[in-house]
């Protein structure tokens, strides 16, 4: 008997997302689905709404990247209020953002690295889920889960000096920053008591890199054989190929590394870049014009950018960046697990740029805001953390904002999830009459590689349950489980 | 000398969403009104591993929030560490983070959790006329609590 299996939501995912396996009925899995209920109403929500307003409303899309949101909104304000198109700002309006999202970066990643990832790492991945998080690591290796917890708080404390306060921030304005860094605050971050100090965020970044060296020479079976499958790449670089997650150019490489996007300005993304709808699925399907629908999906993210920069400008993490292109023979990793190292490199270089940034005077004095002559349409990207974020505005003349789209990174990523998803299903389930919770996490853990973010800012108590429903060929439910 | 903490989380820019933080606001002025220092608030959109860092701080917690359960008006109870709650990917409840306090630090202080009823998530920041009774209960309720907990310990 064919059957359908589904699983959800993910758990230790936002949101609400399902998979559905279906499995034929010679008990081999012949089709899976990842579907996401993605939010689009926001785009329309804005329309009418003052243009200056957006960089704070679109904080309202997501509790868990508001800071990306707030900067991706705020450059494409930029290009309207003539301040340029990202080289536009004064020297203190750039840094200041930059700090702001380099902490953003920092706190993101550490969370996902300590919090999600360090459990199925230490763990395994078929181990009981009620002790696979982060208690289970403080039990087992306390240091480690008090990193994790001090490094978030550093992250969301360089977060509240540069955006003003924790909910809502308004520090991005178009055209700059609305305020300078306090003395205090630079003083407390460079030399702040033990452990809260950027010196010491640089050596936990690089104890957090040693701890997953060392598994990955102790199991290179998971990091490098659990998922691997050909993807393009796609992300911002600098015009020197540098790796840069504030701004620069579009660039994406093939599965080889062969550049198939050629560092083009991102103003002009519609030309480049369009959108695929299917009919099962409410999170549409990003691709590469000129590469068709079924061939132009790519990846964004961690690994995207550590597979298209040439080179780091930090040296610790460039020192890093050596070690994992040579691991891969200087050509593209193909191995999503591959994402925690290029996280956590990435959680090392921003560390570095803060400490750069934190001994810069611009940050203290010097003009906040710049402005030029207004246009009506403005696109800006950042590098997320979990990947190129889009946002893209036009007003009237009333000021008003007329049109508003956006591409987030996790709808970037939606194909490569779904890659992953069926390869892993296909290992895992196949000829399997049950589905184990080994099993059910081996295909979360490859989604929580990608660290997907659902779009669920309501997150009132009594929902985020895990339900797992059983359907047979004629659509009929067989078993369903809900676990709490 | 003992502190309190009064933590209210959710997204005001989704309406009901935001009722633990209005709260955790009104507390604020109350306690700076009534100059009861060893008051503090602090909001946020949700709950996250750095908080069990905070709560290491204080002799008594009261987390608030929304809450989309079937109850009536509000609901107080205490709260102890749990370590087995399945939590989401990027935000945890307030007893799991009481758990991950009580590992990392031996000691936790004395929790409560404030679920205010909720009734509307659109993305407007203004509270519903039904969620705003319930809010003035609670507050009401939670500034009567907060008085005999100071009495409590002075």
């Amino acid at each position: 008997m064919g059957q359908k299996i589904t699983i959800e939501p993910v758990t230790r995912v936002e949101g609400h997302g399902k998979v559905t396996i279906h499995i034929d009925n010679d008990g081999k899995v012949n089709q899976t689905r990842l579907h996401i209920v993605e939010f689009r109403g926001f785009e329309r929500f804005v329309q009418g709404r003052p243009y200056w307003e957006a960089p704070v409303l679109v904080q309202r899309l997501c509790g868990i990247c508001p800071v990306s949101h707030h900067l991706a909104a705020a450059k494409a304000l930029d290009v309207i209020v003539g301040a340029g198109t990202g080289q536009g700002l004064t020297p203190t309006g750039e840094k200041m953002r930059r700090l702001m999202h380099y902490g953003q970066i920092f706190q993101s990643h550490s969370l996902h690295f300590f919090h999600l990832a360090s459990p199925d790492l230490l763990f395994g991945i078929d181990s009981n889920p009620l002790t696979r998080n982060i208690i289970g690591v403080a039990l087992a290796n306390k240091d480690l889960a008090v990193q994790g917890v001090m490094m978030r708080k550093f992250g969301q404390e360089i977060i509240e000096a540069t955006a003003g306060k924790k909910i809502h921030g308004t520090g991005a304005i178009p055209g700059g920053i609305n305020k300078h860094l306090s003395a205090g605050d630079k003083e407390k971050f460079l030399n702040g008591k033990d452990p809260m100090n950027i010196d010491n965020m640089i050596s936990w970044a690089q104890d957090a890199l040693e701890f997953f060296k060392d598994y990955h020479t102790k199991n290179k079976a998971i990091i490098d054989q659990f998922i691997d499958f050909p993807s393009s790449y796609l992300s911002l670089v600098r015009k020197d190929g540098a790796l840069d997650l504030y701004h620069g150019v579009l660039r994406a490489v093939d599965t080889d590394g062969k550049i198939i996007l050629h560092d083009v300005d991102y103003q002009n993304y519609l030309k480049y870049i369009d959108e695929e709808v299917r009919s099962w699925s409410y999170m549409k399907f990003p691709y590469l014009k000129e590469m068709g629908k079924s061939a132009g999906w790519y990846t964004v993210g961690p690994l995207a950018r550590m597979n298209t920069a040439e080179f780091i400008d930090t040296p610790l993490a460039q020192k890093e960046f050596e070690l994992f292109k040579s691991y891969n023979n200087g050509k593209p990793s193909n191995k999503p697990m591959h994402m925690h190292w290029a996280r956590l490199i990435e959680i090392l270089h921003s560390a570095e740029k803060m400490k750069e940034l934190l001994n810069d005077n611009d940050l203290l004095e010097g003009e906040l805001v710049t402005k030029g002559t207004k246009k009506n349409e403005g696109i800006g990207l950042i590098e997320a953390p979990r990947g190129t974020l889009f946002h893209h505005y036009k007003i009237n003349d009333s000021d008003q904002i007329t049109m508003c789209n956006l591409i987030v990174s996790t709808t970037n990523n939606n194909q490569p999830m779904n890659e992953a998803v069926n390869q892993v299903a296909v290992r895992e389930m196949n000829d399997q009459k049950e589905i184990s919770e080994g099993m059910m996490n081996a295909v979360e853990v490859a989604i929580r590689a990608y660290d997907p973010c659902l779009s669920c800012a309501t997150h009132a108590l009594g929902q985020m349950p895990l339900e797992i429903t059983l359907v047979d060929h004629k659509n009929k439910i067989i078993d369903k489980k809900r676990n709490r | 000398m003992k502190k309190i903490l009064v933590y209210g989380y959710g997204n005001p820019g989704r309406q009901d969403d935001g009722l633990g933080v209005l709260l955790a606001e009104k507390i604020g002025d109350w306690a700076k009104k009534n100059n009861y220092a060893r008051i503090h608030t602090d909001t946020n959109y949700q709950l996250n591993i750095e908080d069990a860092y905070e709560l290491n701080n204080y002799n008594a917690v009261i987390f608030a929030d929304a809450s989309v359960e079937e109850i009536d008006t509000f609901l107080f109870e205490p709260l102890k560490p749990d370590f087995k709650t399945n939590f989401s990917m990027h935000s945890v409840s307030p007893a799991f983070i009481l758990g991950l306090c009580q590992e990392m630090y031996k000691d936790f202080p004395d929790t409560f959790l404030l679920h205010i009823k909720g009734f509307e998530w659109e993305f407007m920041e203004e509270i519903s006329e039904k969620a705003v009774k319930n809010l003035d209960l609670a507050l009401e309720f939670l500034t009567a609590f907060l008085e005999s907990l100071l009495k409590k310990n002075s």
